[in-house]
């Protein structure tokens, strides 16, 4: 484990009944850096995060978060550590007002008065949340649920960011606002991202670095940059 | 006329208690998606360890106390010992399950004090106040309000004001999620039961001295209309719950005096039945829940 990665992934096997969806995965995710995960529908991309995130058993391999080996380790406990995982979906929980999701997200720390403070923060950063503070999940349009599960993590303090598809169902604008702000968490509190994205684009636009799977195993990992511009790598994996 | 007005307000006592028991039912549906066909017996358990308690100390309070407490521990013991273990399974199993440790429970309790019916003592006076000659509301009546109101406000406070509450909350609709966010969901089940037991052993002990007699078996009928009153309510809502508990207690408390006591049971039973046939999700289910 190097300090320039805070994520190790080595032989992972997961999947759900009688065949694995991940076969040996290995992955490395850089610090402080943008890391896309890319790759056709059923390659195992969801899958990967789940497991990472220990919501999935996996049944072969180590996941050694900043020099921890996870296995073993509860999904209640990670959010401790600094891992948040912010799921397909969101994972928004529509029973609750805006402001109930967003405490729970914090309810683990023990500092109310900073919990109360980063609560502030959100609602700085999503100044359409601030004015939804008693609303229900329910009430909330499709951007607005993703900005509020985003919110969510993020009052956690979390050092790594698994994100799920946060593009999904969103307007093309609402979507680049999105990946735009992960972008100015990267650069002012060093937040790592490994982000599952299908919209290709959008998140080579702001990913330092990208890794295609396919098929349940990682078939190239390389730089954005390169992503985008080498052809024949694009052609190949990236179908564009 | 004289005779409505004391029949309704013996009606909405016993519907207060009905309220509570029902308020137990929905809280473990809420939490854990299972009915508990063993709250009745689990909370006549509470009344019993209150009478040896009481016996012992010769104060009706402390008895009253260790039923809470004790209604608190065999929540966890339930929940951890047995009903973990089929919460994930088909509903029929947990239903099968409680059934069979309400046989355990009565037998137990039959085993360790007798089968005879023991009087209960309520700890004020049953007998009404009369004003101008309308029989109005006992002792004990407004005592059984106060406990069932307190009970209400102490419980939603508890889910609306507390981190615990929120939690309790979280852990029931979305658990997969509340668990990426640091809640330990498997403790907030257990803790829901424990709650859930502690609030059926107060309405047990609210109703038990009301000529109910104590007896392992006890509980039986109150729980069949305690879970009417939660179906119509809709077993989702709280506040179904609290006045599917009222409005039971009144009907109980009309038919048995309009047409007699034995037909009690059979009006609980028909009301379960036209609820179940004509609006199976309760007068007060709201909207459905959407995952998002």
């Amino acid at each position: 484990m190097t300090d320039a990665s805070i994520l190790e992934v080595h032989g992972l096997v997961a999947g759900y009944g009688a065949a694995p969806v991940l076969k040996e995965v290995d992955l490395t995710v850089p610090r402080g850096a943008i890391t896309a995960v890319l790759g056709a529908n059923g390659a195992g991309k969801t899958t990967l995060l789940r497991t990472l995130s220990g919501l999935l058993k996996p049944t072969a391999g180590r996941i050694v978060f900043d020099g921890a080996d996870l296995r073993g380790s509860k999904v209640e406990r990670h959010v401790r550590r600094g891992l948040a995982h912010v799921p397909q979906g969101r994972g928004v929980v529509a029973e609750l007002t805006v402001e109930e999701n967003l405490r729970l997200g914090g309810l683990w720390r023990r500092d109310a008065a900073g919990l109360r403070r980063d609560m502030a923060e959100a609602y700085e950063t999503f100044p359409a949340l601030a004015g939804r503070r008693k609303h229900s999940g329910h009430q909330l349009s499709g951007g607005e649920r993703q900005m509020l599960a985003l919110a969510r993590a993020l009052v956690g303090r979390p050092r790594l960011l698994l994100l799920d598809e946060p593009s999904l169902g969103l307007a093309p604008r609402v979507a680049a606002q999105i990946l735009a702000l992960l972008r100015r968490l990267r650069d002012a509190n060093g937040l790592t991202v490994l982000l599952v994205e299908q919209n290709v684009r959008g998140a080579l636009s702001v990913a330092d670095g990208g890794v295609v799977m396919s098929l349940g195993r990682v078939a190239v990992a390389a730089s954005a940059e390169r992503l985008r511009d080498d052809t024949a790598l694009r052609h190949a994996y990236l179908g564009f | 006329m004289d005779r409505f007005v004391f029949l309704t307000f013996d009606g909405l006592s016993r519907g207060a208690v009905y309220a509570a028991f029902a308020l137990a039912l929905v809280l473990i549906w809420r939490g854990a998606r299972i009915v508990n066909f063993a709250q009745g017996a689990m909370a006549v358990a509470t009344v019993y360890a209150a009478y040896s308690v009481t016996s012992a100390t010769g104060s009706y309070w402390l008895g009253f106390g260790a039923a809470l407490l004790f209604g608190l521990a065999l929540g966890v013991v339930v929940e951890r010992g047995v009903m973990r273990f089929v919460a994930h399974t088909s509903p029929l199993n947990a239903v099968i399950v409680a059934l069979g440790l309400v046989l355990v429970i009565q037998a137990v309790l039959g085993m360790v004090y007798g089968n005879e019916y023991r009087p209960a003592e309520a700890p004020f006076s049953r007998t009404a106040f009369t004003v101008g000659g309308l029989a109005f509301l006992s002792r004990y009546d407004v005592f059984v309000f106060a406990a069932v109101v307190a009970l209400m406000v102490g419980l939603a406070l508890l889910f609306t004001r507390t981190a615990v509450g929120l939690r309790l909350r979280a852990a029931a609709f979305a658990p997969e999620v509340s668990r990426l966010l640091g809640v330990n969901v498997a403790g907030m089940r257990t803790l829901a039961w424990a709650l859930a037991s502690a609030v059926g052993a107060l309405a047990a002990m609210l109703v038990v001295p009301t000529g109910l007699g104590l007896h392992p078996t006890s509980m039986e009928l109150v729980f069949v209309t305690a879970f009417t009153a939660a179906v119509v309510g809709g077993l989702d809502s709280p506040l179904g719950a609290v006045a599917g508990g009222l409005a039971v207690g009144l009907l109980l408390s009309y038919v048995s005096g309009y047409a007699g006591a034995e037909m009690t049971p059979v009006a609980v039973l028909l009301l379960l039945l036209a609820v179940l046939l004509v609006r199976p999700s309760g007068l007060f289910s709201g909207v459905a829940a959407r995952r998002v």
